[in-house]
């Protein structure tokens, strides 16, 4: 594993090296998936390019953290498929899905780092795992990843003893400790004040073009996924609704980008859960409603 | 009419998912079987979870163990005397620990302190995503994380089972013939012409390994399948000692049919 | 794997565990006694049985020297038949006489072997002849009340 770890130490510009490779890396055909009978995600299709930096927006509960659930094959579709390097994930069996994941690398929301284990146990973590790696060869790499995100001087902390930024940065280099393939973070950018926010995204963007990873981003911070992203989509009514470049966003006249884009209440997006009229729920006159309605 | 159509449609609703649960469990517990090698091949892995689990009892369970067969001594005097067999305390009080208090009490008071301890860790490891990542870090969490800690109960239960007993026995010995003055001699050759290896000690032995392998179960399941929130991971502890305590109980009783039937014959 | 500081806890704790179930095993149990060692089983029958039960102590002198180990009832002769296991340390004459007592007025019933002069043992399989019942309060006191009838007719007439 070659770590290009002195580049990372300068502080490099935000380019945006355009994809090198136009290859899709992942591949998603017409994907629907419903918790029990509510349909979530109703025939999307998506392609990621090896190399790139793609955001994914979308409003709440417009099944984001699903679709990256779906790509890990941590959940399954009802219908469709999932290519991810040419394997279809919904059809691996647990073996192939294990051997696939090796080569993912996700970070979570709150980084779910191992609470009972330390900073430098938790990146040690997959080395232990799935490595037959000395011990003194394993405290290099550890040191070496924490490093790269700034925390070697960290390593002998708990968790709990971590701001969520560090968390976050230690979870990111637990992530791509074996050198992934594709990234998936889930909302990286979730509580961390503005300084947090601009390391965590340029770290995302550092590794992804150091390592050459190919790297997925759902976000609710546009700021943030601009800077970083090479493409953005939008997620609503089950599908990519939009697939833009960052300027198109920033420039584009669309209701539904503009409402994300200049943070609107109400537009495209509705500010409410789908529900019968209010007058109508409050005189008694539908059933069905959160409290089992009015009473005949 | 209409209520009481409502109302069995309620029993039948809570008993398909009473159901529904009971078969989730045990496919739960055959996924823990199948990869119950890992905390075996990787001893320390089951160690850590020995020490939070048994080690950490230890005291508890000592100490109430003392007290019950001190309580036991004194009660069970007061009665063999009306019978002027007071000798024969010993063998009251270590057939009672034996076959029932022992196994019994150290599994209600494990689900209280070890049980609950598991539900609550797994849970918040759930709603903190650790499960989540684990398994995307294409480390089976089941093996790492849960038949660990399932093995743990099933192995510390028999052995803090024995300890609550001699503990027991201990403190039988120090209100029996220390303060009340029974006979030292008679005391221990009764017990020991009363309580037989196999019939009494191995199997208490055996019921405090069910009552591991159901606790173990529960403490595991509930945390796994805990709502991931704090009201959810927190109502699944209350579970976990309430629903262990009734299925100790109630093997207690299926065990002790099943163990001294025919025994009278 | 290197060594956590639970290992230390942990071996004393199982080492703990095990002691206790020694403990139990030979202090409070009787590992030690008969139920290890082989012994010999032979076969004696009574009229009533009273309340002895199976895993009754059998006595010599008042020495545990065996178990009771079954005790059926032979549908031909309506005897119940009780096997003795014997410590094999122990060895009795073939006139032995086999009685069922009981320990204190209101105790467990026990067998109690008295070794007769015969130079021939008993030996795996065999069978004790001379044996007697266990004694019936109820019996008894009817014994009692019928010969002090007898003995009071008797003395009237
Ligand atoms: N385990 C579940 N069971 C049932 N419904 C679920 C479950 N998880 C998510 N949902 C529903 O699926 C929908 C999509 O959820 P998802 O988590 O993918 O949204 P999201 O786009 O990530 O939203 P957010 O930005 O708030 O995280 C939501 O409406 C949610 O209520
Ligand atoms: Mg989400």
């Amino acid at each position: 594993m070659p770590l290009p770890a002195a580049c990372m130490d300068h502080e490099m510009s935000v380019v945006k090296s355009a994809p090198t490779h136009p290859d899709p890396l992942i591949e998603i055909k017409d994907v629907h998936f419903a918790y029990d009978e509510r349909p979530i995600l109703r025939g999307l299709s998506l392609s990621v390019r090896k190399g790139e930096v793609l955001a994914v927006m979308g409003g709440s509960g417009s099944g984001k953290t699903t679709l990256l659930g779906l790509i890990g094959g941590r959940i399954l579709p009802n219908k469709g498929k999932i290519l991810v390097d040419g394997q279809n994930v919904p059809k691996l069996d647990r073996a192939a899905l294990y051997a696939l994941r090796t080569r993912f690398g996700m970070l979570f929301q709150f980084g779910a780092l191992f609470t009972d284990l330390s900073v430098f146990d938790n990146v040690a973590f997959p080395y232990r795992e799935q490595t037959n790696l000395p011990e003194s060869v394993i405290r290099d790499l550890v040191l070496l990843k924490l490093q790269a995100v700034g925390l070697r001087g960290a390593a002998g902390l708990m968790p709990s003893q971590l701001s969520g930024g560090m968390a976050r940065r230690v979870a990111l280099a637990r992530a791509v400790a074996l050198d992934p393939m594709l990234m998936l973070y889930d909302e990286p950018f979730t509580g961390l004040d503005p300084i947090s926010t601009g390391i965590v995204a340029r770290l995302i963007r550092r590794l992804n073009d150091a390592f050459g990873l190919t790297s997925l981003v759902v976000t609710h911070d546009l700021d943030a996924s601009l800077k970083i992203a090479d493409r953005v989509i939008v997620l609503a009514e089950g599908q990519v609704y939009r697939d833009l470049t960052p300027d198109d966003v920033r420039t584009t006249t669309d209701a539904f980008v503009r409402q994300f884009a200049d943070g609107l209440p109400d537009g495209p997006v509705p500010f409410h859960y789908p529900a019968p009229p209010l007058l109508d729920q409050l005189l008694g006159k539908t059933v069905a409603g959160p409290n089992g309605g009015g009473t005949p | 009419m209409n209520s009481v159509i409502e109302m069995i449609e309620g029993l039948g609703r809570s008993v398909l998912n009473a159901l529904a649960r009971l078969g989730l469990a045990g496919r739960f517990f055959l996924a823990i079987l199948m990869v119950i090698g890992v905390p075996l091949r990787r001893f320390s892995l089951l160690v850590r979870e020995l020490y939070f689990s048994g080690v950490r009892s230890l005291l508890i369970i000592v100490v109430s163990g003392t007290f019950v067969g001190m309580v036991l001594a004194i009660q069970g005097y007061e009665v063999l005397q009306r019978f002027g067999s007071a000798e024969t305390l010993g063998v009251l009080v270590a057939l009672s620990l034996v076959r029932e208090l022992g196994p019994v009490v150290t599994a209600l008071l494990f689900a209280g302190r070890a049980g609950s301890a598991v539900t609550a860790e797994i849970g918040l490891m759930q709603a903190t995503d650790q499960i989540a990542a684990m398994d995307m870090m294409a480390v089976n969490p089941i093996a790492r994380i849960i038949s660990p800690r399932f093995l743990a109960s099933v192995v510390s239960l028999p052995l803090l089972a024995c300890m609550f007993s001699a503990a027991g026995v201990f403190g039988a010995y120090l209100v029996g013939v220390k303060l009340i003055g029974i006979d030292d001699g008679s005391f221990w050759s009764q017990m020991q012409a009363g309580v037989d290896f196999r019939l009494d000690i191995v199997n208490g032995l055996i019921k405090s390994l069910v009552f591991g392998v159901a606790v173990g179960l529960i403490a595991v399941f509930e945390g796994y399948y805990a709502p991931p929130t704090a009201e959810g991971v927190s109502s699944a502890t209350t579970r976990t000692v309430v629903t262990s305590s009734l299925a100790v109980l109630m093997l207690d009783f299926v065990l002790t049919v099943w163990m001294f039937r025919g025994l009278n014959g | 794997m290197k060594k956590s500081k639970f290992d230390l806890a942990v071996g004393l704790f199982v080492a703990a565990g095990i002691l206790a179930l020694v403990f139990l095993a030979m202090k409070v149990g009787n590992l030690t006694g008969l139920e290890t060692s082989e012994g010999y089983r032979v076969e004696a029958r009574f009229d009533n049985i009273g309340g002895l039960k199976v895993r009754a102590p059998v006595k010599s002198a008042g020495v545990v020297v065996g178990r009771v180990d079954s005790i059926t009832l032979d549908s031909q002769t309506y005897e119940a038949k009780a096997i003795l296991r014997i410590d094999q340390n122990y060895k009795f004459s073939k006139d032995t006489i086999a009685s069922i007592l009981t320990s204190g007025l209101l105790g467990e019933q026990y067998v109690s072997l008295e070794a007769g002069g015969d130079s021939v043992y008993l030996g795996q399989g065999d069978r004790i002849s001379k044996t007697q019942p266990a004694m019936i309060l109820e019996k008894l006191i009817s014994q009692f009340l019928f010969s002090k009838a007898s003995e009071s007719t008797g003395t009237s007439k």
